[in-house]
């Protein structure tokens, strides 16, 4: 082999690489996720540049009061006002808006149509029933959506890793106890934690995350424990502790990268998982606080209003885009991790 | 007269990889033929396309058997072949058996779709396989489910649903690998007498050379997929014309150690060298504590400087027991003394000891993590006993140690960035020695060194260790199944049975002059009696 060795996980990568629908789904994922984390260029109701009879003002960033652009207020100046629009009609006065003119939180006082609002050149995917644009609900809502799956996993699959680690790596009485407090912790009714939960505190995302959390390593753990209680009696590790290892060397060095296969795999399902979740709280009202942009809460409107399609429609094309590039992305990923392949490509 | 079998130009590839690359051979009517070859050289699936079981591989060729080709038969057809024209006894009976249904439902199954016999008539037939394969009280036994039964039982269960439907051609893959040494010849022995009562041809499937000595008439030998040479086995064991052939007969390990020294330090001392596993017990009394299972049941052994003292005794019989409890890595009992201290249990008291002995696994698949580089495996053991190293001088020393076992970067650009899935079973036991001897240790435990290896890399590794000891002084706890292994590399030897010590002496006692009948016993199924006149 003239090439440069590679790591059991640079081969794994060159096989999900070669998955063609599964690479092909995380390169259209990360760009609507960097897409998402740009929102407030691509959708705000504040234009990026703004130049008022020869003053350079960048609204997006630090926007001026009104009477800065003609007007009679020291209040935050909304452009969609018709006098600040006229104002920038005027020769020498010029603003660059960007590709979709609304927040998720603009509230078009100047609309043509009463709300909800159909599709139209002013709003492209039309407005929900408080005449906010949808498309800037749905941008703004992805993004919250994918940063609660991402903070949810991370800390769901540390919790399950370092709790499944402690049980498959000293077994016995520990093993035991903490198995018989998961099965007690897992048989809480974590539904009805959430509403009294809910009634209790102000609802906010981080509540929603600690509470969610709590619950989501359950299943990981006992994964990440079979596969330490395997990986801690084969002869590697009894090498190592035959060399004086600490236990907290052969743990991270010797048994942990080689327990991350279920890990790894189990990555994008539990992020759609985690979608999931947070929409469903958000359609029953449990979730995050209201005015948060939020797909959940779409749905709950498009229920509400069943007449206004395009708000469920367009709220469930997102949502199945997402949680398929997402399958996709995890069906790829565990074929690339398959152990059987993975010898395979050794022999060869 | 036509041959019973004649396998012309097969060649067989898995997804585009092709493995046999134009085999030929013939068969005779009631001959038996050894197909001889080390993993990978394709002799199981040349088996195994006999019987169209090789799964997802596409074969090309011709296999003339009884006037047709097997190779063009369809599906259905084959199934007038299995069972009851060619059969196949595996190398593992344990899984090769259903564990739900008796023995007898097993080969009674095979006597009703193949011999049309009625239920009764083929449980009475079964009952009488059972007996002509040796087990005793076949009336009792063929009512027994696999787990029942002894490793020994189960294969001659095997082969007596093999024999079943009556073949003219037995493939006996690996038969009796998976088995203990004592029980090695019994099986032979066996398939011997029943080959000659029924006149059926046998293909034994091996690498061992002393089973085709003693079973079989002519030979083939293959490597890589091609037959290098075949003919009878006398004639090809005794001149071998192709290299590999060579190879393999000279891979019968040479002994090149130096003699003991009497006075020499003594290292290792264990008197009354207990281990004690913690089990289940049955029913309720399970709930109020654990019983206790004895493993090995005082062992007392001394292990001198520069020596090699070599434990052999069968599945169970608590030599692994005893090489982990040596190397503090299981509780034991008893009085354990290595240089006069002994393990404490406290990992950074330990630490001098565990220097001072190190460790080679069986397995070398599963004794290198696989996602750790060479120079990270071998490397290791500085960073706990030599912390002050510096990285640079520590990858001199790791590539020291490693042109030490015989791997250099000539051999092998870029060795020290590599991942052990790109070596071989031979390089990776290498790299494992070379862990272990990284951080200069008195005592190497061997725990099986050559078992999982092919025969001709087993010399190889052999040779290194001997080389090892008579440089470096180093003392070897050998632990092996393996005579030929024990006659190479050791000074004394003590023999295990159920967790007793059956005997210990020198080499040359227990050799020559065993005293126990259980080492008789293990001598005599060793084959050595029919090695030929060099040993």
């Amino acid at each position: 082999m003239a090439t440069a060795s590679l790591s059991p996980s640079a081969l794994a990568w060159q096989r999900f690489r070669r998955n063609r629908l599964g690479f092909v789904s995380l390169v259209l994922f990360v760009i609507l996720f960097l897409v998402s984390l740009a929102a407030e260029l691509v959708s705000n109701d504040k234009p990026l540049v703004a130049s008022f009879q020869g003053q350079l003002h960048v609204p997006v960033f630090k926007n001026p009061p009104e009477t800065a652009f003609g007007g009679d207020f020291a209040t935050p100046t909304d452009f969609l006002d018709p006098f600040i629009r006229q104002q920038f009609q005027q020769p020498g006065n010029w603003a660059i808006y960007p590709l979709n003119p609304y927040h998720h939180g603009t509230l078009n006082y100047f609309a043509k149509e009463p709300n909800p609002a159909p599709p139209s050149a002013d709003n492209w995917l039309g407005t929900d029933d408080r005449g906010r644009d949808l498309l800037a609900r749905l941008l703004y809502g992805f993004r919250v959506s994918v940063l609660f799956a991402l903070a949810l996993t991370i800390t769901g699959t540390i919790l399950g890793v370092v709790t499944g680690a402690i049980q498959g790596f000293f077994v016995g009485k520990i093993d035991l106890a903490m198995q018989r407090f998961i099965e007690i912790w897992g048989a809480m009714p974590e539904l009805y934690l959430l509403i009294i939960f809910s009634a209790v505190f102000e609802p906010s995302v981080s509540l929603l995350l600690i509470l969610l959390s709590l619950f989501g390593w359950m299943g990981l753990s006992d994964y990440v424990r079979a596969e330490f209680l395997r990986n801690r009696q084969l002869d590697y590790v009894r090498a190592a502790r035959a060399l004086g290892l600490s236990n907290w060397a052969i743990i991270w060095r010797h048994v942990l990268p080689n327990s991350m296969t279920p890990v790894v795999t189990f990555l994008p399902f539990r992020m759609s998982a985690a979608i999931l979740a947070l929409t469903s709280l958000d359609f029953l009202g449990l979730g995050v606080p209201p005015g948060t942009p939020s797909l959940g809460e779409l749905l709950a409107q498009g229920k509400n209003n069943i007449d206004a399609w395009w708000i469920s429609i367009s709220t469930f094309a997102v949502l199945v885009v997402t949680l398929l590039l997402l399958t996709f992305m995890g069906d790829a990923l565990r074929d690339a991790l398959d152990p059987r392949k993975l010898k395979q490509e050794a022999e060869s | 007269m036509s041959p019973l079998l004649r396998v012309h130009n097969l060649h067989m590839s898995f997804q585009g990889r092709e493995v046999v690359h134009g085999v030929s051979f013939e068969m005779q009517a009631g001959e038996k033929l050894a197909l001889v070859g080390e993993s990978g050289s394709g002799k199981t699936v040349t088996a195994l396309s006999l019987l169209g079981l090789a799964r997802g591989a596409w074969v090309r060729g011709e296999a003339m058997f009884n006037g047709q080709d097997l190779y063009k038969m369809a599906e259905n057809d084959w199934r007038g072949i299995r069972g009851s024209e060619i059969a196949m006894v595996f190398q593992e009976p344990m899984t090769a058996l259903n564990p739900l249904f008796t023995i007898g439902d097993q080969i009674a199954e095979v006597l009703e779709l193949k011999k049309g016999l009625s239920r009764q008539a083929a449980w009475q037939r079964a009952i009488d396989l059972l007996n002509d394969t040796g087990i005793p009280e076949p009336e009792r036994r063929v009512g027994s489910y696999p787990h029942q039964l002894s490793g020994g039982q189960r294969q001659r269960a095997m082969i007596a649903m093999a024999l079943a439907g009556e073949p003219k051609l037995l493939l006996a893959d690996e038969p009796t690998t998976a088995l203990d040494v004592s029980l090695r010849g019994q099986i032979l022995a066996l398939l011997d007498s029943l080959q000659a009562k029924h006149n059926m041809a046998v293909l034994l499937i091996t690498h061992d050379l002393n089973m085709v000595r003693r079973f079989a008439q002519r030979v083939v030998v293959m490597e890589n997929g091609l037959v290098v040479e075949q003919g009878a086995v006398a004639q090809v064991l005794s001149q071998p014309q192709h290299a590999y052939t060579k190879r393999l007969v000279d891979s019968q390990p040479e002994r090149n150690v130096f003699e003991p020294v009497s006075n020499a330090p003594v290292l290792l001392q264990a008197t009354g060298l207990q281990v004690h596993y913690p089990v289940p017990r049955p029913g309720w009394r399970g709930w109020l504590g654990r019983g206790s299972f004895t493993a090995l049941h005082g062992a007392d052994f001394e292990l001198r400087s520069g020596q090699t003292l070599g434990v052999i005794g069968e599945s169970g019989s608590g030599k692994s027991s005893l090489a982990l409890a040596a190397l503090g890595l299981i509780p034991f009992q008893g009085e354990f003394q290595v240089e006069g201290q002994t393990w404490q249990g406290k990992p950074k008291a330990d630490l001098p000891l565990r220097r001072a002995l190190q460790v080679v696994f069986q397995d070398p698949f599963s004794s290198l993590s696989p996602r750790m580089t060479v120079e990270q495996v071998v490397g290791e053991g500085l960073q706990v006993h030599a912390p002050d190293l510096n990285p640079l001088a520590r990858q001199i020393k790791v590539l020291e140690t490693l042109a030490d076992v015989g791997m250099n970067e000539e051999q092998f650009p870029g060795l020290l960035a590599r991942y052990p899935h790109e070596f071989s079973g031979g390089q990776r036991q290498r790299i494992a020695i070379a862990r272990a001897l990284i951080v200069q240790p008195r005592v190497l435990v061997l725990d099986e060194p050559t078992s999982a290896l092919d025969v001709s890399i087993q010399k190889q590794v052999l040779d290194l260790l001997q080389r090892l000891q008579r440089e470096r002084g180093l003392s070897y706890l050998l632990i092996t199944h393996d005579i030929e292994v024990i006659e190479a590399m050791a000074h004394h030897v003590m023999v295990l049975k159920d967790g007793h010590v059956v005997e210990a002496g020198t080499l040359d006692e227990v050799m020559n002059q065993p005293q126990s009948d259980y080492t008789r016993s293990l001598l005599a199924a060793s084959f050595l009696a029919e090695r030929p006149a060099s040993a």
